[in-house]
């Protein structure tokens, strides 16, 4: 039976997925206006995470709304109770690809430390990551989200590559410490940004099979 | 639920004429907790209840087979007292359903057919009592020469369930206790129930699924004269097991 209801839950679906796309052009955009040494597209990264606020509070009031007119159970409750988490996780990703552009107005200010080619790997990670999690979500793709929590652990090695190589460079000269150190935070951001949709993957995970998964805890 | 158990049920039957009602039904009630029963119309769970005090022995070619025990004794024992069943086995009814008689002649009523006080003073005080356990005392001390019909309609509830209480049972069956009340009265109801579960075991048949969810310890799935499922309700209302019980809970259904 179709329930007046599921349009609402719908549609609530459908904010989530518009939060999920700005929120991945924003890291595609952080990392173009790295890579490409532009900062006009640095500083719209910055000034777009507005945008991405506000849909985050619009997916909070609805689900607020729907707690509180629909009193839902089981299924219901648990897709409303994960779409907020879902929603706070990218919000937080948002806010790091924003921070990314401001640092990489300030990189600019710098000539080029080194060939980037382990922070574009680990950006493109974190959009196959998010996007595999917004599929999962979209399909209920348990098997899916696990894999994703699965692939955290690149983007971690990753991470502690870029630390090491960057760290090398202003060991040789400490002309690159301040540099050296935007490349470093730059490559943090990305690797929370990992962790934020391991997050998301693990609340797919729950809201489908009602099981914990996080904190390694599968029983 | 590793709790105490009250009622154990194995493999319980019920037939009206050749209508199959209940079926092979295997339910273990905890004593002092509150199991709400839900289904759709017709699923069995007024059958299930009112099975559990043989309230319908009354009705003509209904039978039943399997147990139904309540602290070791079967219900449907040749030797079994049925009035006496009844006294430890209480009932709510969707309506409340006072005597035509005063406030204190409702309550004072099952005592007196039962011989269950000494004296007046004993009778006075087993009455007050229970209206105080009702959570209705306060209300009516000054008035319980009156009629019960000049209550309100949750205030008639509440004098239906001292009634049920005065005689001390250990089980009390209300079969959507709530239907016809306003919220107002619908949330006393609920947190007397919720009291009450200290002192009895609380069998409830609901048709509001939120109520089940707000006041039922443990929560049973009825349908088509099945027990689908029975778990503790935080999980019957979180990640029930079954997807059919979801589908009915969340109104999926039909």
């Amino acid at each position: 039976m179709e329930r007046h209801f599921d349009e609402e839950l719908n549609n609530l679906k459908k904010n989530i997925l518009k939060m999920a796309s700005l929120v991945d052009e924003s890291i595609a955009k952080a990392i173009k206006s790295l890579l490409e040494r532009k900062e006009d597209l640095a500083i719209e990264v910055e000034n777009e995470d507005n945008a991405i606020d506000m849909v985050e509070i619009e997916v909070d009031m609805l689900c607020l709304d729907l707690l509180a007119r629909r009193q839902p159970i089981a299924i219901d409750l648990r897709f409303i109770t994960s779409v907020m988490k879902i929603n706070s996780d990218l919000e937080r990703i948002g806010d790091l690809a924003a921070n990314i552009g401001h640092k990489v107005q300030i990189l600019l200010k710098y000539p080029q430390l080194k060939p980037l080619i382990d922070i574009p790997r680990m950006a493109e990670l974190v959009r196959a990551m998010l996007k595999d999690s917004i599929t999962a979500l979209v399909d209920k793709n348990t098997e899916l989200a696990r894999n994703i929590t699965a692939r955290d652990h690149e983007v971690d090695e990753l991470y502690v590559q870029v630390f090491r190589e960057v760290l090398t460079h202003m060991m040789d000269d400490n002309e690159n410490i301040k540099n050296g150190i935007e490349l470093i935070l730059i490559a943090k951001h990305l690797e929370r940004m990992a962790d934020h949709v391991t997050n998301i993957a693990e609340d797919i995970v729950y809201m489908v099979e009602g099981k914990t998964i996080k904190h390694q805890f599968e029983p | 639920m590793s709790d105490e158990i009250r009622i154990v049920v194995k493999n319980f039957n019920a037939y009206y004429g050749e209508k199959h009602a209940l079926k092979n039904v295997n339910i273990d009630i905890p004593a002092n907790k509150i199991m709400a029963m839900i289904g759709p119309s017709g699923c069995g769970k007024s059958t299930f209840l009112r099975s559990i005090n043989r309230m319908n022995d009354l009705i003509e070619n209904f039978k039943v087979d399997g147990q139904m025990m309540i602290d070791g004794n079967d219900v449907y024992d040749k030797t079994i007292d049925v009035t006496s069943l009844r006294r430890r086995v209480g009932m709510v009814f969707q309506k409340p359903n006072p005597f035509p008689k005063t406030i204190y002649e409702n309550v004072a009523y099952g005592l007196r057919v039962n011989r269950l006080f000494k004296d007046n003073k004993e009778l006075e005080h087993k009455i007050e009592k229970s209206l105080v356990e009702a959570g209705l005392w306060e209300e009516v001390k000054d008035d319980l020469d009156k009629s019960a019909f000049e209550l309100s309609g949750g205030q008639q509830q509440r004098l239906c369930i001292a009634r049920a209480l005065v005689i001390q049972p250990e089980v009390i069956l209300m079969d959507e206790p709530t239907a016809s009340l306003d919220p107002i009265s619908t949330a006393k109801i609920e947190e007397l129930i919720q009291v009450l579960k200290k002192d009895y075991t609380i069998v409830i048949v609901t048709h509001n699924m939120q109520q089940a969810a707000r006041v039922a310890d443990n929560t049973s799935f009825f349908m088509l004269g099945e027990l689908i499922e029975y778990d503790v309700t935080s999980r019957m209302f979180t990640k029930p097991v079954k997807k059919i019980t979801e589908d009915y809970i969340t109104g999926r259904f039909g």
